[in-house]
């Protein structure tokens, strides 16, 4: 028998939160236009660039902490596979359970087998990723399990039957009133004189949630990290409300994807300094949560790890693109990013927005299932200066998008311009052609310094928006030949 | 000092008036330029676009044009990037080992124009004369990929009759892209508007930077908007002096006080 390697399994199609319905820029038309996210989003995330700034900015040494990062996650994802191995002896050995899920199908599977083997029909759940991408709570709606979030902000997202728009900051295109709003309009039992006030919207959303925690029999979280050398599972949070998920329940179901592991307990040490900095803008953040199998009368007395692929090995096996899965999702580069600021999460059409997401969603669902996200950056860098693992997401991006443009099997009308001008820039001849003929878009300009600004496509693109100044009459170079008889 | 100028495709072929202002600066300051005839362009739009492998050939014709030059100047900090980042990787993922290697040697002696005033010839005083309210946009890939810092600043700041004032949210980018600016029009256009706010609320006459793609951004919206503030490239200004103003400028100030 022969096979043929048709190269890695990615995430697959038909369940999860890895693809949207619509293009990028189809997307971002609509969010541009309205005010209301636009100005809730630039008041945002000047606040957390401006808080992360501050407190990156009292570290001396964090560079060599950003360095550090970066070649703890490079040396870990070389062998991921021996630390994966680990981590899972060392976690059956302290009583807990590990399954591995193939994909987003498996890891729902696993999980609504395990929540139904309790005898349960809801879970709470602390906020995470790694379940949104997979589609968990859906899986469980259809098993008939509900799952309450708990995060203050996945709370109002769930509340409002909305999607998340940001990694940290879920709800970040909200705004208090719209907040106020929706637990007008879905908390049973709630206030009716509720204001916008902060404090009051935290202690309407702590009564609906303390009655589930003291309730739940089953949690679920995400991880933060994994440490392969002692199976311990770590999450960081700021509300307390992961906190109580982790500990009141009987039963903890962690799904992580498998690139959340550090080898050792001291590469925590780098990472706890540069996550809460990045992500929350803080020193040190509230709550970190760390807990190791099952430890007896405390805690969750049942413990199982589901390890979830959904496409991860694929983006391994990428030289350029597997620095992608470094992330620590701190959300650092969607505060800085230009693009996101404007066009919000929800353009990205994935759990995953912002730079991070435009070269992670493509990669974990194959770059033909997200072709217009590796295009959604000017390439400004704000978000390689940002990482606190030093991702270079542009130099990434360029990648897929010359991935995307190689897979390409008829040519388009774009392949075929930059085909012909490749060969006129690889020609001086041809080039000085190529310059004369652009040199004649002087004449529809008619005279004046700019063409018109009704072009037909695609220079519409240009000039519906901005002039285009008219070719001169001489390019420099010529002029220069001439000047000096070359 | 012999230094080739490599005017970029875009500054030769659309603003040719930036390239001559960089050699006249080159020659007031006592350098020989000379501009290899068969430049045509570093390759940075095609490997951003994806046409990576068609870049290569880009780049073999850049190498061979400038072979043997030693010190190229360009008036571009994002074509100087893509020469300093860009050109060697795409050869090499090419297996065009000897052209990368070549592409890489030739980076070494690349620099941007402000880079090369202040760390190549050692001047900040260029001996420049511009009576004019300038504020200064510091492009992304200047800022970023070459981290030219302030030397842009400090070459204005000794510019004699020039009135510097700080860009609010200067770091932002201006939304151009390169074919991000079509890709993704409307995003771009949203960027473009918050940067010419900010370009506005300075009330400078003149934007000034080290791109000129940024400023053909830049200038395209604001002349659109009518809003009588123009974009000039940071060379322009630089080779302005009492005596000979560079082309397209006047001493005169455009908008009355």
């Amino acid at each position: 028998m022969t096979a043929v390697f048709l190269g890695l399994p990615t995430a697959p199609r038909g369940v999860g939160h890895l693809r949207g319905d619509r293009s990028f820029p189809d997307a971002a038309r609509d969010a541009l236009r309205d005010g209301q996210l636009r100005a809730n989003l630039g008041h945002a995330t000047a606040t957390i660039r401006g808080k992360r700034a501050a407190v990156v900015g009292e570290v001396p040494d964090w560079e060599q902490l950003r360095q550090a990062g970066r070649a703890i996650k490079a040396a870990t994802m070389a062998r991921l596979d021996e630390h994966l191995v680990a981590l899972e002896e060392r976690v059956t050995a302290r009583g807990g359970t590990v399954h591995w899920a193939r994909d987003a199908n498996e890891a729902n599977e696993i999980v609504t087998r395990l929540v139904q083997a309790t005898g349960t029909d809801e879970v709470v759940k602390v906020k995470s990723m790694a379940t949104q991408e997979i589609g968990l709570n859906e899986a469980l709606e259809a098993a008939g399990i509900a799952a309450h979030e708990t995060d203050l902000a996945e709370l109002i997202v769930q509340l409002g039957d909305d999607k998340p728009s940001h990694i940290l900051v879920p709800a970040i295109h909200k705004n208090r009133a719209e907040i106020r709003e929706i637990f007008l309009r879905t908390m049973p039992g709630v206030d009716p004189g509720l204001t916008d006030e902060p404090r009051k919207l935290a202690m309407a959303a702590r009564a609906h949630l303390r009655e589930r925690f003291l309730r739940a029999r089953v949690a679920i979280s995400g991880a933060n990290f994994a440490v392969a050398e002692t199976g311990t599972l770590s999450v960081v949070e700021s509300e307390g409300n992961g906190r109580m998920c982790l500990t009141l329940p009987q039963t903890l179901i962690t799904v992580m994807g498998i690139e959340k592991l550090v080898p050792t307990w001291r590469d925590l040490e780098v990472f706890l300094q540069l996550l809460p900095r990045s992500s929350t803008g803080e020193r040190m953040n509230p709550y970190t949560s760390l807990w190791t199998g099952v430890t007896p009368d405390d805690g969750p007395q049942e413990f199982h790890l589901v390890l979830v692929d959904n496409g991860r090995t694929a983006v391994l096996a990428d030289e350029v693109g597997r620095e992608a899965l470094h992330c620590i999702r701190c959300s650092a580069c969607l505060n800085v990013c230009p693009v996101y600021e404007r066009a919000g999460g929800h353009a990205y059409g994935s759990v995953y927005p912002g730079p991070i997401g435009a070269v992670l969603s493509p990669q974990l669902t194959g770059v033909e299932d997200n072709a217009s996200l590796p295009y959604a950056s000017s390439l400004c860098g704000a978000c390689y200066d940002a990482c606190p693992v030093a991702i270079d997401i542009p130099s990434i991006l360029v990648h897929l998008r010359a991935e995307h443009v190689e897979a390409q099997t008829r040519t388009t009308p774009e392949a075929a311009a930059f085909r012909a001008l490749s060969a006129a820039m690889s020609n001086p001849r041809l080039w000085r052609l190529a310059q004369r003929a652009a040199g004649l878009g002087r004449f529809l300009a008619r005279g004046k310094p700019t063409l018109p600004a009704a072009l037909p496509p695609p220079a519409s693109k240009w000039t519906r928006t901005r002039d285009l100044p008219a070719p001169p009459r001489e390019t420099f170079t010529q002029a220069w030949a001439r000047e000096h008889g070359s | 000092m012999k230094v080739a100028l490599f005017a970029t495709c875009l500054v030769d072929t659309m603003v040719p008036q930036v390239a001559r202002a960089t050699a006249v600066l080159l020659e007031r300051l006592g350098h020989e330029v000379v501009v290899p005839p068969d430049q045509a362009c570093c390759g940075q739009m095609h490997v951003n676009t994806g046409y990576r492998r068609e870049a290569v050939p880009i780049v073999a014709n850049h190498v061979r044009a400038f072979a043997g030059a030693e010190a190229i100047v360009a008036p571009s900090g994002s074509c100087v990037a893509s020469i300093h980042h860009q050109q060697a990787a795409v050869a090499r993922r090419a297996g065009e080992h000897a052209l990368a290697d070549e592409a890489a040697a030739l980076a070494e002696r690349t620099y941007e124009l402000s880079q090369f005033l202040v760390d190549v010839l050692g001047v900040t005083d260029v001996g420049a004369y511009y009576p004019h309210r300038v504020t200064y946009h510091p492009t992304c890939h200047s800022l970023r990929l070459l981290r030219v810092g302030d030397r842009p600043l400090r070459l204005l700041r000794a510019v004699r009759g020039l009135d510097l004032v700080e860009l609010p949210a200067a770091d932002q980018c201006c939304g151009f892209g390169g074919t991000f600016a079509v890709k993704n029009a409307e995003t771009s256009t949203a960027m473009l508007t918050d940067k010419m706010a900010n370009v506005l609320s300075t009330h400078a006459e003149v934007c000034t930077a080290g791109d000129a793609s940024c400023l053909m951004h830049i200038g395209g919206g604001l002349s659109r908007l009518r809003s009588g503030t123009r974009t000039v490239h940071l060379a322009e200004i630089l080779a302005s002096t009492e005596e000979a103003v560079s082309p397209h400028q006047s001493t005169q100030p455009a908008v009355s006080r």
